[in-house]
């Protein structure tokens, strides 16, 4: 093993003594002073999981989210330079981490606050125009065979719990006491201009949105939204979809000359 | 034994007369997302921002948006500190690739990197973690500066390190190892007066001398920071460089005594924890240039 392999394995892990071949001027053990690397790289990167996860660090307490970080840390360190990445794999560790058990939504709120991040950070593109909407809604015959666009920064989050209250309740909107944890929730994860919103979805609004995703055209998005939730109303979901931005571009297919 | 670099000849010249090559002679501020807005609407008297290449190697959104604006009206530094010069696994040609579109992008006038590495095996661990200087370790920073100055095509300033151990297996000193470094490859200095204070205190070595002995006349910006102190197992003052206070009054005279060496060159205001109001950050940019006022002052006599 190289000594930068041996160095990287003390750093994750406290019970591997400190490499050898480290020195100080005053030959104090260099144990210590090692100590430093080992503290700069795990408090750093548990202070980059707190900053991207501020509502799953409120909801369990900032002792009991350090100490989780630190796990998480340890058995799963960035593999990339850009820390904006780091803690994709929070949600899923948090589902097997047995001390939060006992906070069963825990996961999703981490999901959610995830894909806040992701959402700041997306590709830029323009929301459709009044005009843009206005010509492709002209002839409503061909409305099931728009092709619809979503926003780079759109991303929908399906839960058996009240994720959506949860999160705002810890924006300081509505009351967490009057929040029922166990009803489920629908997320839609959007940013409008530099701001990121989270806006609840009816349900049937993430089965039109996975089929706009999967390329279907808004006739069969919306059959298969139908299919899942009879009472499902396409024109008040359009209308929520286009009034927060969450749509960027409507095509026809090309007609081919006869 | 070296291939001459093509970038070697830009130490002896004179510096570049185009601005677009050069950050001013004045202080900077590290770019903080907190400070965007109040950057834009208050527009401060600042000579250059240097931002951390990583935090930018994102899609869109508003870092990109701010970042835009604020450079149509300020010179700009970028500053990696993911690149793991002195990892002994090759470079990520993918990193390279990326800093490259964000040096194109945003045109700065200045880019550095770390004498330090930071991933191995798959990893990155956000610290800038210490090497041992001996030949086996100049070959491969110069291998690598040599190869990302070639992919980026630009000049890099190598950043001096602080450090908080020694290695049994160097061979020569800090100063000397740098020296040949930027004989080898060409590279510019990054002269961070607080990292040469604190490796100063931590190994018992004279910062004035370890600057003295560098090769001054490649330096092309200076880092500010402040430090935290802890102790050692022995109970010897142990520095820590945590970018997360005020610039210690010791800072403070050791960046006077380099500017007595180098006169007038960009200073950035490096704080990245605990991060004030601006307008704090902006009193220490104003002292700055008040040494930068001084050094100029010396130059003309």
């Amino acid at each position: 093993m190289s000594d930068q392999r041996l160095f990287a394995a003390a750093l994750l892990n406290p019970d591997v003594p400190c490499p050898d071949g480290l020195t100080a001027w005053n030959d104090s053990d260099p144990t210590r002073r090692f100590a430093v690397y080992r503290n700069n790289v795990i408090v750093s990167l548990i202070d980059a999981l707190a900053d991207t996860f501020p509502v799953t660090q409120e909801l369990v307490g900032e002792e009991f989210f350090r100490a989780m970080a630190g796990v998480f840390v340890r058995q799963a360190p960035p593999t990339s330079a850009q820390l904006v990445e780091y803690g994709e794999g929070l949600p899923t560790f948090i589902t097997q981490f047995e001390p939060a058990s006992t906070v069963p939504y825990l996961a999703d709120v981490a999901r959610l606050e995830m894909l806040r991040i992701r959402a700041f950070h997306a590709a830029d593109a323009d929301p459709l125009t009044p005009e843009q909407i206005t010509q492709a809604l002209a002839d409503p015959t061909r409305l099931p065979l728009l092709q619809v666009g979503c926003h780079p920064s759109l991303n929908v989050l399906n839960s058996r719990y009240a994720i959506v209250s949860l999160w705002a309740a810890h924006q300081g909107i509505g009351d967490l006491a009057s929040v029922n944890p166990a009803l489920p929730e629908i997320a839609l994860v959007i940013r409008v201009g530099l701001e990121v919103q989270v806006i609840a979805l009816p349900p049937g609004g993430d089965v039109l949105i996975a089929g706009f995703a999967a390329g279907l055209p808004l006739g069969e998005a919306a059959g298969l939204a139908i299919a899942t939730h009879p009472d499902f109303d396409l024109t008040a979901h359009l209308a929520l979809l286009l009034r927060c931005g969450a749509l960027s571009s409507f095509s026809l297919p090309t007609e081919v000359p006869s | 034994m070296t291939m001459p670099s093509p970038f070697a000849s830009s130490i002896s010249s004179a510096p570049n007369p185009q601005p677009r090559h050069r950050l001013p002679n004045r202080a900077g501020l590290g770019l903080k997302s907190q400070h965007f807005a109040e950057i834009l609407a208050t527009r401060p008297n600042l000579g250059f921002f240097e931002i951390h290449a990583e935090n930018y190697l994102v899609a869109g959104g508003p870092f990109h948006h701010y970042l835009r604006r604020i450079r149509d009206h300020y010179p700009l530094s970028i500053h990696g500190v993911g690149l793991s010069i002195g990892a002994d696994e090759p470079l990520d040609i993918a990193h390279l690739d990326r800093l490259a579109a964000l040096l194109d992008r945003y045109q700065p006038q200045s880019f550095s990197e770390h004498l330090a590495w930071s991933t191995n095996n798959g990893q990155f661990f956000n610290d800038l973690l210490p090497l041992p200087y001996n030949l086996p370790t100049l070959t491969r920073v110069c291998d690598h500066l040599d190869q990302a100055q070639n992919h980026l095509q630009r000049r890099i300033l190598l950043e001096n390190p602080a450090t908080y151990v020694e290695f049994a297996a160097s061979t020569m000193d800090e100063a000397t190892f740098i020296t040949e470094i930027v004989h080898r490859t060409g590279c510019g200095l990054l002269l961070d007066v607080n990292n040469a204070y604190v490796s100063g205190v931590n190994h018992h070595r004279d910062p004035r001398a370890s600057i003295a002995a560098l090769p001054l006349a490649a330096v092309g910006e200076i880092h500010l920071a402040g430090f935290a102190e802890d102790q050692d197992a022995t109970g010897a003052k142990l520095l820590i460089d945590t970018h997360g206070a005020p610039i210690a009054a010791a800072v403070w005279n050791l960046y006077a005594f380099a500017l007595e060496r180098l006169g007038p060159t960009p200073t950035l205001i490096e704080r990245d924890n605990h991060i004030p109001a601006l307008a704090v950050l902006l009193a220490e940019a104003q002292c700055a240039e008040r040494w930068l006022g001084y050094a100029q002052q010396d130059r003309a006599v």
